[in-house]
């Protein structure tokens, strides 16, 4: 074969429409709640009223007696913990013994219609005895709090201390040392699709079908089959369209495992579709978090030293936790060289719904902290906020302290463009009063190098299949959840294979059909996912060859592939056109269907500390971003006027594709930047509304200029690393220090809402006052 | 054994849906959202919110973009009510559907629907709208994938005003 396979086809930029869009733009995409479910009971779930207590007793026996109450179950009805990581499963689907936050699942009904399950669950009696709550990871510390779990002294549900090189040293040779404490609000995923799952139960053959919003069909499969005590070859799990996921969707959620309890009691089909207030209860969040940070300094900008301390205020269950709080303290690093880390991570049970992974997961806010802090550094050593960045880039190849690899590096460029795109020379320190603009850096991770399950099976497999027709099919497990993976799916078998991307099919996370996939999460999906396609599409690519070489009267090697033709290289004109080649391959052997594969080299799985596997990856995408601010000082307004965002993905797939999550992502960004944050009165939300948690409308957001760096990632497939995660981390922290730039107050909590804006403005004024009124006096 | 939970009383209705007469026995409390999904089964209505924050279920009602999940279907007696689906012709997607499949205006696609339809209700009254007049016509709809760069781009295609 003398094309190479690899090959990148510039012909197809800049992008491809989405394979799955015309179903989406013509309403023909069916979503969980849009599945016919014409003769599924449907479900509901009764949660506590309280935010924590001990469970006395539940009387079911009236919302039993109800006509066309078919089933009603409790805790009782499902002895079996669940959770995201092996190591702390501990949680069950509906309580049992004691709630441990406002809204927790207790009991659940499945009737002929919403009315009547409605009405059953207001007919369940609750003996509750109450308990102390606690809504503040300082509260649920104290000495003598009541323990959430009995097993987790201090309410800590983990404590990381990590420590690289040597920071004393580095704090003690350092022009300059500032520390801060900065705040960041609990933040939602807020996908637009509230959830939903239908699922079917076959008492006959003992066969559960399972449709869901789920990120990762094969976590649910093992959940379910968990705490439903079936085998796992009996059930089925099919990836409906899914309305967003962020995150939201990889952990399993209670009411997916309560729908199929129902289902399989029922001996039926139940459909359960939560309201959005239930939707923001069931959230698995970024959590509010506190970091407190310290930074060395040389006065050229060089980082001598760093330590971080990080607080997260969990919720009342395990669920992605632990990740959570080593992930904070792992991508700490990865971005600049800094010579020595120490880490204190906490993260704290509360009574409040859990929290879990978010766009960005682990890495936003102390990424925020840091950005912050390194402009306020150069403030004070009268440095460039872009100048203090760029003394401290990495050069790749390289490890980190913590054993993280890089093998490509495009922040340099990212910076590089922003800076002259946004005319930051020229306008820096010349803007009027009011006006600012704010630049910051940030990184994520292209799939997480360790899965949680380590199987040893290979971290992504692809099958390609050839028939009579011609026509490419590919099978995946990973989950399209309108990030686009399939579509990159078949741009990699389409441009590996020569031939045109409308011959090639994609069917995505069918458990019945599909080979295993560990999902849509850390994005993985491009880089593992991607890579097994190549892989895949490679070897049909070479039985195709072999045939055509065999008709041809040639040598494999001599045949070159491009456009949908097999021709012999070097002068010769003899060629053949694709589907003649199909048909030779398909001689004696029928229809073909070849597996790819690909696992993640043991050289990037990450560290051998302690919690040294989280944050290990591949590669790195690198951002940079510059934000342009207008403050109001009498309002404490911000409106964000523009943004230029530069991205480092590796190599580009999909131009276009990639593009929309980088707007995406920084326009979530600016989203927990803004006005995004949920807020509970006594455990209450009283955030679960779209009226009342704010997610940014058309008319507040801004036009954001977008630049695709290209690094060309030696492991990637065609090159590329992430493009989704990366953004996001930048834009608060550019944001703040926008504010800075406009009005000269540094804030120390998101999201910078007017109220925060006016009270660190009057703060100010009254620190101002007092140094007079000192100097006066003096 | 608890009497059951009695049925809304139900009315007939008689309306112009996508462009064709139709007759159902409705609910007099019934969502038109419910009427459309349940009874009509156009499932590209979307319910996104516990009612009226996020335009998931905006549907044309006389030519007006309004969320079907704050109207009653039975006022919708001899109106004409369009969706999505009526937007297609022959199968085919539409100038403004076309138009948001190939400039990404869509991601997940669950507020496409309905910002298809906010946008299709403005571009009929202001053919070639600024930018200011699509931000405020879209400003009912919320997404959550696009930061609303390529939906403005999408409409100003459709419009043939895309710079």
């Amino acid at each position: 074969m003398k094309s190479d396979s690899g090959e990148f086809d510039v012909a197809m930029r800049p992008g491809v429409p989405l394979i799955d869009g015309i179903e989406k733009v013509s309403g023909r995409a069916r979503y969980t709640a849009d599945l016919d479910h014409a003769d599924a009971l449907v479900g509901r779930i009764l949660r506590s009223p309280i935010s924590h207590g001990d469970i006395v007793s539940i009387d079911t026996s009236k919302a039993r007696a109800l006509e066309g109450v078919v089933v009603v179950l409790t805790g009782d009805d499902c002895p079996h913990t669940y959770g995201v990581l092996p190591v702390a499963m501990n949680e069950y689907p509906m309580a049992r013994g004691r709630v441990r936050y406002r809204g927790e699942p207790i009991a659940a009904v499945a009737a002929v219609d919403a009315e009547t399950a409605e009405r059953a669950v207001s007919l369940i009696e609750l003996d509750l005895c109450e308990l102390p709550a606690y809504y503040t990871s300082r509260d649920a510390r104290a000495p003598d709090a009541v323990l959430l779990h009995d097993n987790k002294p201090g309410n800590l549900e983990r404590e990381v201390h990590h420590e690289f090189g040597d920071w004393r040293s580095g704090f003690a040779e350092a022009d300059l040392v500032r520390e801060e404490t900065i705040s960041c609000a609990e933040v939602n995923h807020a996908q637009i699709e509230p959830h939903a799952s239908l699922i079917e139960y076959d008492p006959v053959n003992d066969r559960l079908t399972v449709q869901s919003v789920s990120q990762v069909g094969y976590y649910l499969h093992l959940m379910l089959a968990r705490c439903l005590n079936m085998d796992t070859s009996r059930i089925r799990v099919i990836k409906p369209f899914i309305g967003g996921g962020f995150g939201a969707r990889v952990e399993v959620l209670n009411f997916e495992i309560i729908t199929a309890l129902l289902a399989r009691a029922a001996g039926g089909k139940v459909l359960m579709r939560l309201s959005r207030e239930e939707t923001f209860l069931t959230h698995r969040a970024r959590p509010q978090t506190d970091v407190t940070l310290r930074i060395g300094m040389h006065r050229d900008g060089r980082i001598t030293a760093c330590s971080c301390e990080v607080v997260q205020r969990g919720g009342a269950y395990a669920g992605y936790g632990i990740v959570t709080i080593l992930y904070a303290g792992a991508l700490l690093q990865g971005l600049y060289d800094i010579p020595a880390i120490k880490y204190d991570g906490y993260r704290v049970y509360a009574n409040l719904p859990p929290c879990g992974a978010m766009r960005g997961h682990g890495a936003i806010d102390v990424r925020h902290a840091f950005e912050c802090l390194l402009d306020r550094m150069a403030r004070d050593l009268e440095l460039d906020p872009f100048a203090v960045r760029r003394a401290n880039l990495l050069v790749a190849p390289t490890r980190t302290l913590n054993d993280l690899v890089v093998n490509s590096y495009g922040l340099t460029e990212c910076l590089d463009r922003v800076e002259r795109a946004s005319g930051w020379r020229e306008r820096i320190g010349t803007l009027p009063r009011g006006r600012g603009l704010g630049m910051a850096c940030s990184h994520y991770v292209s799939g997480a190098a360790k899965p949680i399950h380590w199987t040893g099976e290979p971290h992504a497999v692809v099958n390609v299949r050839l028939d009579f027709d011609g026509g490419i099919t590919a099978l995946t497990g990973a989950a399209d959840i309108g990030q686009g993976s399939s579509t990159m799916v078949a741009i990699a078998v389409a441009e590996t294979l020569g031939i045109a991307l409308g011959r090639v099919q994609v069917i995505a996370a069918d458990s019945a059909v599909t080979p295993k996939d560990n999902g849509a999460y850390s994005s993985r999906i491009t880089f593992m996912v991607g890579n097994a396609a190549i892989d895949a599409a490679r070897k049909l690519k070479a039985i195709l060859v072999e045939a055509a070489a065999q008709k041809l009267e040639a040598s494999p090697e001599d045949i070159e592939v491009a456009g949908e033709v097999f021709r012999i290289g070097g002068g010769d004109q003899s060629s053949l056109p694709f589907s003649e080649v199909a048909k030779a391959a398909l001689v004696d052997r029928g229809a073909i269907t070849v597996s790819g594969s690909f696992t993640c080299p043991p050289e990037a799985q990450g560290g051998k500390h302690k919690g040294g596997a989280v944050g290990s990856t591949m590669g790195f995408s690198y951002a940079a971003q510059v934000v342009e601010v207008s403050v109001d000082e009498d309002t404490g307004a911000v409106t964000v006027e523009r943004v230029w965002a530069a991205l480092d993905c590796g190599r580009a797939i999909n131009p276009l594709a990639v593009e929309g999550q980088i707007q995406g992502s920084v326009w979530m960004g600016m989203g927990q930047a803004l006005s995004e944050e949920t807020r509970y009165a006594g455990g209450l939300p009283v955030h679960a509304s779209f009226l009342e948690y704010r997610v940014p409308t058309i008319a507040e957001s801004p036009p954001i200029e977008v630049f695709i760096v290209e690094s060309h990632d030696p492991l990637g497939p065609f090159g590329a690393k992430e493009a989704s995660e990366g953004a996001l981390g930048g834009f608060a922290p550019a944001l703040v220090n926008a504010i800075a730039n406009a009005i000269g107050i540094d804030l120390d909590e998101l999201p910078a809402t007017p109220d925060r804006i006016v009270e660190t403005l009057l703060e100010r004024r009254r620190q101002a006052k007092l140094a007079r009124t000192l100097q006066a006096a003096s | 054994m608890h009497a059951p939970v009695q049925p809304p009383r139900k009315r007939l209705l008689k309306l112009v849906l996508n462009g064709r007469w139709r007759e159902d026995a409705v609910g007099e409390t019934e969502l038109l959202v419910n009427y459309l999904r349940e009874v009509a089964r156009l499932t590209s209505v979307k319910t996104g919110c516990d009612g009226g924050e996020c335009g998931a279920c905006a549907v044309l009602v006389d030519g007006e973009a309004v969320p079907s999940c704050l109207a009653l279907a039975v006022r919708c007696e001899g109106r004409h009510v369009e969706t999505v689906e009526g937007l297609l012709a022959q199968g085919r997607p539409s100038r403004l559907q076309r138009a948001f499949h190939e400039k990404l205006g869509t991601q997940c696609g669950y507020c496409t629907p309905g910002m298809i339809i906010a946008a299709e209700a403005l571009l009929r009254r202001t053919p070639s709208p600024s930018d200011d007049e699509i931000r405020t016509a879209l400003s009912g709809n919320l997404c959550r994938c696009t930061g609303y760069v390529k939906i403005i781009e999408s409409v100003k295609a459709a419009a043939g005003t895309a710079s």
